[in-house]
């Protein structure tokens, strides 16, 4: 089946099974290796792409879900300003350490900024909580998203 | 929020956040075939024969009859079989793998394959001891003239890695060499465990190591498995060979962190002085020895922690049952037996009736002290300051005399913990006997190597600044890469917080050295070996000696408080003090401080792995939960500089030793709130109900 959509604002059309996740689409058809699989049930959060600007969990999104949406991964972030602000905090915050998990906090950053620029320590850490960090026990994560609220993008 | 003014931007940053590190999983190789595991279904049977389905072309059915010369997995114990052969001794053990071209049809051939199996009884609790330890310090007779003994015991649970990374390997032939790319901790043991089965020779065989996603132990032994499984079958299909496990496969069948259960008794004079303590540690290790013997050392030589005690016998045993072999996690034994011992001094202060942080002083180790495998304690120990520091941090005492109110539902508690860096005994230099090759160019530009894996500890990022700053030349200057064993020599397994104290020494060194000789314009190289300070002296017979060139220290304050509608305890806030010697880079150490705190605490209260004859019943990170953003508070930690004199630039270990400290700070925590004693991890909300509608 043809399914069209927009990926980091390139749009793309395959010939695929509507059922196949988007997770393999993007990683395995566009070879977009940034979002990674950690769990592939949704609980872990290292697959997250923003769809529409809300992150979703690539791993449980079949790829029919997305036809004719607009879908975000790191590849396409991190060729923006706001991205250069938040991996500056993530690097000023110690907030990546092995890094399988950073594109996924990075994308879900950025989702929260966008429509809450200055969140609160709880806010933070709900935004936070559907993604998986065994590295950094989320504080330097948690202050890194502080440091890019600070700066007061206006994303 | 703290300035990071010692620190440097990690060299890794960048390619990390922008999605651009490639992990084992990001190479392409579309020509790889996949490599399925036909696992046993039975957890102690023999295996009287394997029933393969008619293969299709390109398909193949790998197992024990392949075996070109050992059919042995390189650990430390020779006992773990590459493919389980005539015998099973644990669910999911690999009595073979299925492997071509096309994944699905791989999983569906795979399911077709059926080991014929006659049971055997299988035995799932500790029973059978398959090493044995011992030691004393003192004289242990004089136990007999005790005027009072009191005993207690305690039990933690298997804890998952679950590093967010999955298990991977990709194998390939290239140049006459097979060529090994993997999520792994140690090239070298990886490399040793193909060359051992196989039988070829070292430079047949090279590893290089892609990003890795989290380790902590967990990727130390496992791959060296996977590693003799793929080489058996490349030199049969001769095709590059991926071997990827989801979530629910290294969740059931990998190396885990060892059950225990921890036996002390303290024996009082008429006085209530203590005479001495007796300890057994007994952890379960699974079908398969592998890395227990040492995981049992080290449990061992903590056991008495950061108390001096004139006599102690001390003595363990790794137990064999039929379940998957448990190997090394973060901390390797030591928070085991440290978590016994931090409450059993507090309840042996409850039951002679004085305050319990008194007792704690009264026994606190100090400079020269003599250690439980009768060393020396040489560091200059700065523990008070460190609990001063963490007491003062946290409130500690106006809230340890609040929460101990009838009701108060919440708790506060603080541990001490100290953890030997680097290898047991003279391991570093009559076993690992590191080397480390630097060199320059004619134009000045130097390239050092070791074999140490950047698995988000930053070491990648220490060490060459270790370099750096020895040389005094600018960062552009110095390469340092990830290890490949083609042009790497070992400098030991990236292990038991050895990384900056061991390997960061000899690469402050080797660039000393490299530095004396320098001459513009000239090619020069250096190979400097290791050599450990004259004064260790250790028999691993008798486990007497100097067991660790140097220890790291700390203190955790936890606070609790607990829902006594649906008992769910909750931290409410952390505070802790380290000394680690000199903190190379603060932002690093502290991100390891966070990190194995938090990691600790799950293990505390909220990761739960049982076992039911012999199959793990969580499967998965929905019934396996580690800790969200959503379940720890903020973290304050203070570092205490304490210059270590063998370290580069006075550093100790530091990886390791932030685990040690939090499960019996909660649990110390848990009991001030609920006011009932705590024994057992994971304090589940089903445990603390138990203790609380019980009578003590």
């Amino acid at each position: 089946m043809k399914i069209s959509f927009t990926i980091n604002n390139n749009k793309v059309t395959l010939d695929v099974d509507p059922s196949m996740r988007l997770l393999d689409v993007i990683r395995n058809e566009l070879h977009l290796t940034g979002t990674k699989e950690g769990c592939g049930e949704g609980e872990c959060g290292a697959c997250t792409v923003l769809v529409k600007g809300e992150p979703v969990n690539s791993c449980l999104t079949p790829i029919i879900n997305v036809a004719d949406r607009d879908v975000m991964t790191i590849e396409g972030l991190r060729e923006t300003k706001e991205y250069r602000i938040i991996a500056d905090a993530f690097a000023d915050r110690g907030g990546s350490q092995c890094g399988f998990c950073t594109p996924g906090m990075i994308l879900v950053t950025y989702a929260l900024l966008k429509k809450n620029p200055h969140p609160s320590e709880e806010e933070i850490r709900f935004a936070l909580s559907g993604n998986l960090c065994r590295c950094t026990g989320y504080q330097a994560i948690i202050d890194a998203v502080k440091v890019a609220s600070e700066k007061g993008i206006k994303l | 929020m703290k300035k990071f003014d010692t620190s440097v931007t990690k060299v890794d940053n960048e390619e990390k956040m922008a999605g651009l590190a490639i992990f084992t999983g990001d190479i392409r190789m579309d020509n790889a075939y996949f490599a399925i595991n036909v696992r046993s279904e039975k957890a102690h049977a023999k295996l009287k024969g394997i029933e393969v389905p008619k293969l299709p072309k390109n398909y193949y059915f790998i197992s024990a009859k392949d075996i070109v010369k050992e059919n042995v997995v390189n650990i430390i114990a020779s006992d773990w079989p590459v493919f389980a052969d005539k015998k099973v001794n644990y669910i999911g053990e690999t009595i073979g793998l299925i492997i071509g071209p096309d994944k699905e049809k791989c999983i569906d051939l795979s399911k077709q394959v059926k080991g014929i199996y006659e049971d055997l009884e299988p035995v799932f609790d500790m029973r059978n001891s398959y090493v044995h330890k011992e030691f004393t310090k003192g004289d242990v007779s004089l136990f007999k003239d005790a005027a009072k003994v009191f005993s207690e015991e305690f039990t933690t649970g298997y804890q998952e890695q679950i590093y967010l990374e999955p298990q991977a390997m990709l194998m390939y032939l290239e140049n006459d060499q097979i060529v090994v790319k993997a999520s792994m901790q140690c090239p070298f043991y990886i490399h040793k465990a193909i060359c051992r089965t196989l039988g070829v020779t070292e430079d047949k065989v090279r590893v290089i190591q892609p990003a890795v996603g989290g380790a902590f132990g967990g990727k130390e032994h496992y791959p060296s498995l996977m590693a003799a499984q793929l080489a058996t079958a490349i030199v049969k299909i001769k095709k590059p060979i991926k071997m990827f496990f989801d979530r629910r496969e290294d969740i059931t069948y990998t190396t885990k962190r060892h059950p225990s259960k921890t036996e002390i008794s303290a024996y009082m004079d008429k006085k209530d002085n203590i005479i001495g303590v007796k300890i057994h540690v007994g952890i379960d290790g699974g079908a398969y020895i592998g890395c227990s013997m040492v995981v049992l050392s080290r449990a061992l030589i903590a056991a008495t922690n950061t108390y001096t005690f004139p006599n102690v016998a001390i003595s363990g045993d790794a137990y064999c049952t039929n379940k998957v072999p448990s190997a090394a996690f973060r901390g390797f034994g030591s928070p085991q037996s440290i978590f016994a011992m931090e409450l059993f001094i507090n309840h042996l202060a409850d039951y002679l009736k004085v305050d319990r942080m008194a007792l704690r002083m009264k026994y606190l180790v100090k400079t020269n002290d003599v250690t439980s495998t009768s060393g020396i304690f040489r560091d200059p120990i700065i523990l008070e300051p460190l609990i001063e520091k963490a007491m003062e941090m946290s409130d500690y005492k106006r809230k340890v005399k609040l929460y101990s109110k009838p009701g108060s539902l919440r708790g506060i508690g603080l541990s001490m913990f100290l953890h030997g860096c680097g290898f047991t005994g003279s391991g570093e230099s009559d076993l690992i006997k590191a080397k480390l090759r630097i060199k320059k160019d004619k134009n000045g530009i130097v390239t050092f190597y070791t074999s140490q894996v950047d698995f988000g500890q930053g070491n990648r990022t220490t060490l060459k600044r270790i370099v750096v700053d020895t040389l005094g030349i600018p960062e552009d200057h110095v390469i340092y890469g990830a290890p490949d064993t083609n042009e790497t020599l070992s400098t030991g397994p990236t292990a038991a917080s050895r990384t900056i104290i061991i390997v960061g020494g000899l690469a402050a060194k080797a660039a000393q050295h490299l530095k004396a000789i320098w001459k513009d314009g000239e090619e020069q190289e250096i190979v400097e070996p290791y050599v450990g300070p004259s004064y260790i002296k250790w028999d691993e017979a008798t486990m007497q000696g100097d067991a660790y060139p140097g220890y790291a220290w700390g203190v955790n304050v936890v606070e609790v408080s607990v829902n006594p509608i649906t008992y769910e305890a909750t931290v409410e806030g952390c505070w802790s003090t380290y000394d680690v010697g000199h903190a190379i880079d603060e932002r690093i150490l502290l991100g390891q401080a966070d990190g194995g705190l938090a990691q600790a605490l799950g293990w505390a209260y909220l990761e739960k792995e049982v076992a039911e004859d012999g199959m793990f019943k969580q499967k998965a990170l929905a019934d396996y939960a580690i800790p969200t953003s959503m379940d720890l508070p903020p973290m304050e930690t203070e570092i205490i500089d304490n210059p270590f004199k063998y370290g580069a630039f006075g550093a100790k270990g530091a990886g390791e030793l932030t685990f040690v400290g939090g499960a019996p700070a909660f649990a110390l925590a848990l009991e001030q709130a609920i006011k009932h004693k705590v024994h057992n991890i994971p304090a589940t909300p089903e445990y603390i109900m138990e203790l609380m509608n019980h009578e003590d």
